[in-house]
């Protein structure tokens, strides 16, 4: 098995081979995905060297401290967190020639065609519909909550094949080219006055039979895999402690005594302990997968982080006294990446909302915690064995 | 400005810092051995008749100790093996308290072999240390269970002596001291005590001028007594700011203790809760099948994955003597002390009538929980403590 100081030594080497102070960019990072160590746990061919995924700290670091451009992951959050994984896993060897190596780079963005304005929470239920034609599909739908729609190349998309079968079992997944005829992007604008996600509307949209991933009918199962690393993507992060944004309310605190109360600093108290045994916890959670003993503790995390953001930042408006009346800007911008610390306190207390929202609701988690944790049984289903057709909508 | 780069170097800065916060294969091993133990021999049927006891039969489980002590060697894990320990770190000790936890078991392991031994090590005091770790004797520190780190020490008990005929380098004390957990069967009592300058002493508990009485308490698979003094034989063992690092030191290892011990119960209480309400069925479902259930017992086991970092992370800082100590221990303290308050008050809620029974082993958990949530410091007094460690000043 590969060591940190084989990576090392690996890194070392292509830097000989590629100097980053003049290599052109993309040239660089193409050169490193060809060299297998763009991500060090994917296999030989696909970027990586099958290397534990514990390395790739490692590699990053390596580069990072030789100056080395790197492929801004927060522009591809949705590609590299999920659709990547997915191609990895259901993708056939085409697909992921194809994919992953633009993917990797940030030459092509990603995004995630899934929720609809009926399909919440109950995703299995979604309504798209794609209808077989020659080599391709047909697909006719709207999707909603889609971040980077208006940039992305390529969309990982859910869409139902057979309404005639209960509902999970007629869903398909495909890859959609968003630049195709018949995708309709428009801003979805958010309480916060921004528009950061998107509407897509698709209509007699074209997809080949071979942009297909996974089985015809097996769209639920594949879709569940790119979830799971959706949560882990979201509540697995590492940071120093007050590092999030319970270091913002408290350098306030500090800041301004003239603020301070009894009530106000119990509230405080609470939340920094509370924020610190978070961060401790999701150490120990990195801990746990780099030890290869992953465990549904993500779950925990991202019911956490919601709760402590939204409690955090609702503080935090309070802290700021008549100054939490004003709020920056309510003109509708069009962020590339979700912003949970930038802004004034307003904005931060508005955009927190989201968060027991997006990736799973807290409410939907706790079920999931419920029943695949605890082992409780589920709710009565009505509608599990019922042909999708027939739910009442 | 910040770069992403700064972001992720911070964020592996803070994970390189961090101690191992999973169970090592040995701390897994001690806690299965444990484990099998107290399943065979502190069953909830062992353990409930002690909840009403009165006059003598008030006190631990002797021979559940011996076996905890000898013959699992758990009395000694913090004693150097130069002084017949097993020369263990405080993650074992804290692997332990949490297994006692879970069976609210009635010895005096927190007591005598973590905040006694903790004192004695940091007092440089050895010459007890072979008899505590073989569990031939047990200690406790006379000290109310309240007092939490940062406490002022103790002035209820002072010098009285030297008699004429005392040994040399031997003292008298006087006074008393309420509420000591694990000092009912303790053999000695090493208290702290007022005097030029103040310092901690050793005394036998069964020696003339020493006087114990049971305390009816809330908690009683932990007894406490009210201890008297009548100038008793004393031995210094510490004094002076000697003293004070000895006495704290013990208070730290004793929230830190206490804390494991919390997350055991809130363990417990979540397993007993959740095998219930898969079981029980009213309109014609398990109850557990209710969301209105469901969605508190996922919270419950989300904190419970919290306070176990939060507990993990203080054992850590104990056993590499890490800076952080003070900030870990009133962390974990604050932390896993509301957490098992709640886990317990859940499990009796959610077991419904026959939870509020005497019969049923809910009320035990419930009231270690409440007794722990005090002992050694509350939550309130623990977040007081992080708003000085962590400069977050009060209005």
């Amino acid at each position: 098995m590969l060591t940190p100081a084989d990576i090392q030594g690996k890194v070392k080497e292509f830097l000989a081979a590629h100097d980053p102070n003049t290599t052109e960019r993309l040239e660089f990072l193409r050169a490193r995905y060809d060299a297998g160590l763009a991500w060090v746990h994917y296999p030989e061919g696909r970027g990586g060297l099958g290397a534990p995924r514990a390395l790739q700290t490692v590699t990053d670091q390596a580069f990072r401290a030789a100056g080395a451009p790197d492929n801004d992951p927060a522009n591809n959050v949705i590609g590299l967190g999920m659709a990547a994984p997915t191609i990895l896993t259901f993708g056939s060897a085409e697909q992921q020639e194809r994919w992953l190596r633009p993917l990797w780079t940030g030459e092509e963005i990603w995004c995630q065609l899934f929720s609809e304005p009926g399909a919440g929470s109950d995703l299995a239920s979604l309504a798209t519909r794609a209808v077989r034609d020659g080599d391709d599909w047909i697909l006719n739908g709207q999707k909603v909550w889609t971040s980077l729609a208006h940039q992305a190349r390529w969309a990982i998309l859910v869409a139902r094949t057979d309404p005639s079968v209960p509902k999970h079992q007629g869903l398909s997944y495909f890859v959609c080219d968003m630049t195709g005829p018949g995708v309709d992007v428009r801003p979805l604008r958010q309480l916060t006055g921004e528009a950061e996600f998107n509407e897509v509307f698709l209509t007699d949209v074209r997809i080949p039979d071979s942009a297909r991933i996974g089985q015809v009918g097996d769209g639920w199962k594949v879709a569940q895999g790119t979830l799971m690393n959706e949560r882990v993507a979201i509540g697995g992060a590492g940071m120093p402690r007050e590092g999030g944004m319970i270091g913002l309310v408290a350098r306030t605190w500090r800041e301004h005594p003239e603020r301070r109360s009894p009530g106000l600093h119990d509230r405080l108290l609470r939340l920094w302990a509370d924020a610190e045994v978070a961060r401790l916890a999701s150490l120990r959670l990195r801990q746990q997968l780099a030890a290869g003993q992953p465990g549904p503790e993500g779950s925990a995390a991202k019911v956490t982080f919601a709760r402590l953001n939204q409690e955090i930042s609702g503080l935090d408006v309070e802290l700021a006294g008549a100054d939490g009346l004003r709020y920056g800007d309510w003109s509708m911008r069009r962020p590339a990446h979700a912003e949970f610390l930038g802004r004034d306190p307003g904005f931060r207390y508005l955009r927190a909302k989201g968060n027991s929202i997006e990736g799973g609701t807290s409410e939907v988690l706790r079920n999931i915690i419920a029943e695949r944790v605890l082992g409780l049984p589920s709710e009565p289903r009505v509608d599990k064995d019922v042909p999708w057709k027939d739910l009442p909508r | 400005m910040t770069t992403t780069a700064d972001i992720e170097g911070a964020e592996q800065a803070a994970a390189d810092r961090t101690p191992d916060l999973l169970y090592t294969e040995t701390e897994t091993e001690l806690r299965d051995s444990v484990r099998s133990l107290l399943a065979a021999r502190c069953r909830p049927e062992d353990v409930l008749p002690r909840a009403d006891a009165t006059g003598d039969t008030v006190g631990g489980d002797t021979q559940l100790w011996q076996a905890l002590a000898a013959d699992l060697g758990c009395a000694g894990l913090l004693v150097p093996e130069d002084d017949d320990g097993a020369g263990a770190t405080f993650r074992e000790a804290a692997t332990v308290a949490e297994e006692l936890g879970r069976s609210v078991a009635p010895v005096p392991y927190l007591g005598s072999a973590i905040v006694a031994t903790m004192a004695l090590l940091s007092a440089g005091a050895h010459q007890q240390l072979p008899e505590l770790a073989r569990g031939d004797v047990t200690a406790a520190l006379a000290a109310g269970f309240a007092t939490a780190p940062g406490d002022e020490f103790p002035r209820t008990a002072r010098l009285s002596g030297p008699r004429s005929g005392d040994s040399h380098g031997g003292a008298r004390l006087r006074g008393e001291v309420r509420g000591v957990a694990d000092a009912l069967d303790a053999d000695l009592l090493l208290v702290p005590a007022d005097g030029v300058p103040h310092a901690l002493y050793l005394v036998g508990a069964r020696t003339e001028g020493v006087h114990r009485t049971p305390v009816s308490s809330l908690d009683m698979t932990r007894p406490l007594c009210d201890i008297e003094f009548t100038d008793a034989e004393a031995r210094l063992v510490a004094s002076g700011p000697a003293a004070d690092q000895a006495f704290q030191l013990a208070l730290l290892a004793a929230a830190a203790g206490l804390a494991a011990e919390q997350l055991g119960v809130a363990e417990k209480c979540l397993e007993m809760t959740v095998a219930y309400v898969k079981e029980r069925r009213q309109f014609a479902r398990p109850v557990g099948s209710f969301q209105g259930l469901k969605h508190r017992l996922a919270d419950l086991w989300v904190s419970i994955t919290q306070a176990r970092a939060a507990a993990r992370y203080a054992a850590a800082c104990l056993a590499e003597g890490n800076d952080d100590t003070p900030v870990a221990v009133a962390l974990a303290k604050a932390h896993c002390g509301d957490v098992a308050v709640h886990a317990a008050e859940e499990c009796v809620q959610m077991h419904g009538g026959i939870g509020f029974t005497w019969e049923h082993p809910a009320h035990l958990y419930l009231k270690r929980a409440k007794a722990d949530s005090i002992g050694f410091g509350t939550a309130d007094h623990h977040r007081a403590a992080l708003a000085a460690l962590v400069n977050l000043p009060g209005a």
